[in-house]
């Protein structure tokens, strides 16, 4: 047996990308952990277990169950799509600058559900309140179809006019300036309520999904995680360029429309969902990628667990910080993720191995 | 085999057609009998390799883009098999010490003996090279090519290459293929390697000498458009 140093470092060099994975995946229990027993009910311990094996009775289980629960599993799945459709995008379309929010489907799910609540008038109102259950669903379609369309965009341009990837990003720029001008053009017209529904559901807030909406998410975000799974060593052989990607047997074409459009139909499942959330599709694949490096067999798991992690523990602090005030989560994700980011870009700079 | 011709004389598109990244306009590519544009993509993948003559720097470490390679080979992970292969590609480019370092970081010889390296890794029957030594110093030049012409005698790999360095070619290769203007000007042995035949391809007066065993090609220094650069100058102003 020949002495294979490289092959050992490189076996070493994966086990440590799996031990970070391992300490990702810990992280974000604990955190859920912490999480729920975290709020303003100031609820002991003991209240906590007693409540989670199923004391039915108590207040402390309707706020576990129902509030504290939800709304941790709603962070979980909103970040950990938000970060896979981040990094998928930013594979398929060769640009560190990708993701759903810089691409413009997020501001084209916003547009959707402005026109929703305003001309549709699918808004809270004394009359309709009884299904609003049903409404909120009809605002969701529309951010799905708002998202699609801009999708549909950049599809087109990417495929048919066979835009370069900067063009694409300036393309989704153009874009979600236009939805955003748009959403403003409905707001400038929109009654004061309407405002301020309009604003209430751009802030994204992860509390507002019920059992039955986490469901719906999750239904289509693990058959499409599972298939990105199973594309993994394609999407490598895609990121050293499409034809490098075909003479390794790879259908580059087909690979990177299906990718492009589960990942909007992922994004969009969210917006509509949760409302708009920033950043995490951008920063989770990015900081991710700091700690085990490019090769999507272990960046593409990693950065959604990255993600739920960014966005639980942003929740957790939006619930906490001025409490009983809760602030939409929206909002520190931007606060606190920006600035670790530039922090982590820095001290990544600096690293050479 | 090497395909020599002028820039824009075919030799890209030629290599693109073997490999199916392109189809031919007319004509068919024959692989071991087979029709190769009727075969699957991953089936052709694990008997055509093929370096681009431009490429993508990813973010992969040097190991595991040369691991991309063994991808049409492997089902679900890498078996020590592929480790191995991979190592001996390594090494035989000469970029082991880099491994573990991202691709983008090395420079453009080093990231075209990765791009090498991954091709030797796919194990193909065939191996379409675009220009193998565009960016290789005079060292690696020879080294790589020494050692492709040792991989096509001990393991029977076809190899197709493009190149511009004339007498690097003549060295290694036995057959010639002339491109000019798209089409096959001469096809041979080191028998069509005549001073009139380069000529024609090239539009370049050249003068074969003998050295030893091989043919050196020296261009006449004489360029067929005169252009005098600065009399142009003088006339525009």
């Amino acid at each position: 047996m020949l002495d294979k140093p490289i092959v050992d470092s490189y076996k070493s060099y994966t086990r440590r990308r799996n031990r970070v994975f391992i300490v990702l995946i810990l992280t974000l229990l604990l955190t859920s952990a912490i999480s729920l027993s975290l709020g303003s009910s100031n609820m002991s311990l003991a209240d906590l277990v007693s409540a989670l094996l199923g004391n039915e009775e108590s207040t402390n289980s309707t706020i576990i169950w129902h509030i504290r629960f939800p709304r941790i599993i709603g962070a979980v799945l909103a970040g950990w799509a938000l970060a896979m459709s981040g990094v998928v995008l930013q594979c398929i379309l060769h640009n560190p600058l990708a993701s759903p929010y810089t691409l413009g489907i997020s501001q084209g799910a916003a547009f959707g559900a402005a026109l929703a609540i305003t001309v549709i008038g699918f808004q809270p109102t004394e009359v309709n309140s009884a299904i609003l259950n049903f409404l909120s669903l009809g605002t969701g379609f529309f951010a799905f179809l708002g998202a699609s369309a801009t999708t549909c965009v950049l599809l087109i341009l990417s495929q048919k006019r066979k835009l370069s990837s900067e063009a694409i990003i300036l393309s989704g720029v153009a874009l979600s300036a236009l939805a955003s001008a748009g959403t403003m053009m409905i707001q400038y017209f929109a009654s004061d309520i309407e405002v301020a529904s309009i604003v209430f559901w751009t802030f994204g807030d992860v509390s507002r999904a019920s059992w039955k909406d986490l469901s719906l998410v999750a239904i289509f975000l693990l058959p499409s995680f599972i298939y990105f799974m199973l594309n993994r060593w394609n999407m490598n052989a895609i990121m050293e360029g499409a034809e490098v990607a075909k003479t390794l047997g790879v259908n580059a074409e087909k690979m990177i429309k299906i990718n492009i459009m589960l990942a909007a139909l992922v994004t969009s499942l969210v917006v509509a969902t949760f409302g708009v959330i920033g950043f995490i599709g951008l920063a989770a694949p990015h900081i991710t990628r700091l700690l085990v490096g490019g090769d999507h067999r272990h960046l593409l798991p990693q950065s959604c667990i990255t993600g739920a992690l960014l966005l639980l523990v942003s929740d957790t602090i939006a619930r906490n910080i001025l409490s009983p005030v809760v602030l939409p989560v929206g909002i520190i994700t931007s606060f606190m993720g920006a600035p670790l980011f530039l922090y982590m870009l820095m001290k990544g700079g600096n690293r050479k191995f | 085999m090497a395909v020599i011709g002028m820039n824009g004389s075919g030799k890209s598109t030629l290599l693109k057609c073997l490999n199916g990244l392109l189809k031919p306009r007319s004509g068919i590519v024959m692989l071991d009998g087979k029709n190769l544009n009727k075969m699957k993509r991953e089936e052709i993948a694990k008997h055509v390799g093929y370096v681009p003559q431009r490429y993508h720097e990813g973010d992969l470490t040097v190991f595991d883009a040369v691991l991309l390679g063994r991808k049409p080979h492997i089902y679900w992970s890498p078996s020590d098999y592929d480790f191995d292969v991979v190592n001996y590609a390594l090494q035989a480019m000469e970029i082991e010490r880099y491994a573990l370092r991202p691709v983008r970081e090395l420079s453009g010889g080093e990231i075209q003996r990765v791009m090498l390296a991954r091709a030797i890794a796919q194990e193909p029957k065939v191996l379409l090279l675009d220009e193998p030594t565009s960016s290789l110093d005079l060292y690696h030049q020879i080294e790589v090519m020494n050692l492709l012409y040792m991989m096509a005698k001990d393991m029977g790999m076809a190899i197709i290459f493009s190149m511009h360095d004339i007498n690097l070619a003549l060295q290694f290769a036995d057959r010639f293929l002339l491109l000019k203007e798209g089409k096959v000007y001469a096809y041979g042995g080191l028998e069509i390697i005549t001073p009139q035949n380069i000529e024609d391809v090239f539009k370049v007066e050249v003068s074969l000498t003998q050295i030893g065993d091989h043919i050196l090609v020296t261009p006449l220094l004489k360029s067929k458009n005169n252009f005098d650069f600065a009399e142009s100058v003088n006339l525009g102003a």
